[in-house]
């Protein structure tokens, strides 16, 4: 019992870092058609960021978490004024390649003035303690990544649902000019998915350092290779299908490694992909593709 | 008020509209009538700004040509677009909302928007309910409160009564002379010249991108002798 618990707080605290990533994938997707490959850069940009300002300015781990997020969504939003708007508009293909473009040079920036190897930076690791809850011992960092995660999908579902500029993102996903022809505008719309986006990173970024410890050039990079595949799974651009994409592959990956033998723990990555294969024959659109998803987003 | 001339409009490297001139004066109706392909939805959308065009477009003296989608809005331009395009994903009420996006004066518009939930009760009874669930005529009221909400200094129909019962057609325009009574100025598109000749102060005839034919509605009577230019037949 015990067993189980622990294990499905792990497949969780995995699903809730990857319906985080996609999420910000997804919102940024639904309203401009953009896969943000940069966005793993996003999450590297907060681990440096952290380090800079831990030298220079405080090692009080609350200040910089405020600190880290800042500096995701600065980034994200950056990004976007910077090497995005350009492509505003362009085909599906050509934002995908902008994207793996500027994050190859975020990435090649980080190894020129940071470090290929590690750097150190860890004043969120006090968040991974083993903790008892009666008999049971868990990792407090798993319930704090799953309750955050559920703390932060409520709080989106509340923006969009309640505010004006949440209400125009929605809209936007499904007819921006007509938000525009409202008077909304475009930047706004635009600037506000990235702002959210690299919220959601930047709460991403404080947990993958409180598990590391420490930050390096590629370290956003695979997470967000999975989170896109969350959103392939659960639909791309729809965000109660990036929450579910999400979970699901977490759920999957600690479910494959429970279940092979511990020699071939290497091949839980192929063995997750194939199921996802499966899932994409199925459902090619994904489970909750925003074309047959009628009414609401999320 | 509105102002254009040279208007020419583009699709790409198809030039839908040839040149043409429009003018509505403050609280008037003018109709744009033409046959299917005239280019009179490119008319419209190159004085909301989402065709790409060359000529003048004043609004109050201003030129508008320079200015972005939002900012045409922002400075009075609000349409009803064809195919109304209201949020189906977003409720009824949240559409209205998007309509008085820009606005700062939320209590006034709150209250505008219940003045619409009067005017149609139907609206009203499905304020939570998503606007895709609506049935065409309520979606075309819908698109047109959704216009108005932006309190525009002209407001632009696209054929509002396009595909919907005689009753409800005969609604479309009561709205319409209502809301020219209110002194709203309102440049209309239609199938319907009768109807929309009715309403009108002045009428343009646009057919393969040109006005053919214009003046005072009163001389195109009841409009039936317009049928031929308005099938696109030439005799
Ligand atoms: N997006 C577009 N791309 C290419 N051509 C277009 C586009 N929109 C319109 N056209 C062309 O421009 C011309 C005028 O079209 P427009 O939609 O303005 O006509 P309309 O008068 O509104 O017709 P209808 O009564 O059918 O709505 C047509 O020949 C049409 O094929
Ligand atoms: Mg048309």
């Amino acid at each position: 019992m015990d067993y189980f618990i622990q294990q499905s707080l792990n497949a969780l605290s995995f699903g809730a870092e990857y319906a985080l990533i996609a999420l910000g994938l997804a919102i940024v997707f639904s309203i401009m058609g953009l896969v943000n490959f940069a966005h793993g850069e996003v999450i590297a940009f907060g681990g440096y960021s952290m380090v800079i300002m831990g030298t220079l300015l405080t090692n009080n781990p609350f200040v910089l978490m405020v600190g880290v997020v800042a500096a995701c969504v600065f980034a994200s939003v950056a990004l976007e004024r910077v090497a995005f708007r350009t492509v505003r508009g362009a085909d599906l293909t050509t934002g995908l390649l902008t994207a793996f473009g500027v994050s190859i040079i975020l990435q090649n920036l980080f190894l020129l003035f940071g470090s290929p190897r590690p750097i150190a930076a860890t004043q969120f690791i006090f968040l991974d303690r083993t903790i008892a809850i009666g008999s049971i011992r868990v990792s407090s960092l798993q319930i704090y990544e799953t309750v955050t995660t559920l703390l932060a999908i409520l709080a989106l579902m509340f923006f969009l649902r309640r505010t004006t500029l949440g209400m125009a993102m929605r809209a936007a996903a499904l007819d921006f000019e007509m938000v525009r022809l409202c008077g909304v505008r475009a930047n706004r719309v635009i600037a506000g998915a990235f702002a959210i986006s690299g919220l959601l990173a930047g709460l991403a970024c404080i947990f993958i350092m409180a598990r590391r410890g420490s930050v390096q050039p590629h370290m956003g990079f695979d997470p967000v290779l999975v989170a896109f595949v969350a959103c392939v799974i659960g639909g791309f651009g729809s965000l109660p299908g990036a929450v579910l994409g999400g979970f699901l592959l977490g759920i999957t990956e600690v479910a494959v490694l429970i279940l092979l033998p511990q020699s071939a723990g290497g091949l839980a990555h192929a063995v997750v992909f194939a199921l996802v294969a499966l899932v994409l024959i199925w459902r090619p659109d994904g489970i909750l593709s925003p074309a047959r998803e009628k009414g609401d987003k999320i | 008020m509105l102002e254009i001339s040279q208007l020419k409009v583009f699709h790409g490297v198809i030039e839908a509209v040839h040149g043409i001139d429009v003018s509505v004066s403050e609280g008037q109706c003018v109709s744009l009538l033409g046959p299917n392909g005239a280019g009179k939805t490119s008319t419209l959308s190159a004085i909301t700004g989402t065709a790409k065009s060359t000529g003048s477009i004043r609004l109050l003296g201003e030129d508008m040509t320079r200015l972005s989608i939002e900012e045409r809005c922002r400075k009075g331009i609000a349409i009803s677009p064809e195919g109304r395009r209201i949020f189906s994903n977003l409720t009824v009420r949240d559409n209205m909302l998007m309509g008085g996006a820009m606005r700062r004066d939320r209590a006034a518009l709150l209250s505008e928007i219940g003045e619409w939930f009067e005017r149609f009760p139907i609206l009203g009874e499905r304020a939570g309910q998503m606007a895709g669930t609506l049935s065409g005529g309520e979606q075309q009221m819908l698109a047109i409160a959704r216009a108005l909400l932006s309190r525009p200094r002209i407001l632009l129909l696209d054929e509002p009564s396009l595909g919907l019962a005689p009753q409800i057609v005969a609604k479309i325009f009561e709205i319409i002379r209502e809301l020219k009574s209110r002194g709203i100025t309102i440049l209309l598109v239609e199938q319907n010249a009768a109807a929309a000749i009715g309403v009108s102060d002045k009428v343009y005839i646009l057919n393969n991108g040109r006005i053919s034919r214009q003046g005072a509605a009163a001389e195109f009577g009841d409009g039936s002798d317009l049928m031929d230019e308005l099938t696109g037949v030439h005799s």
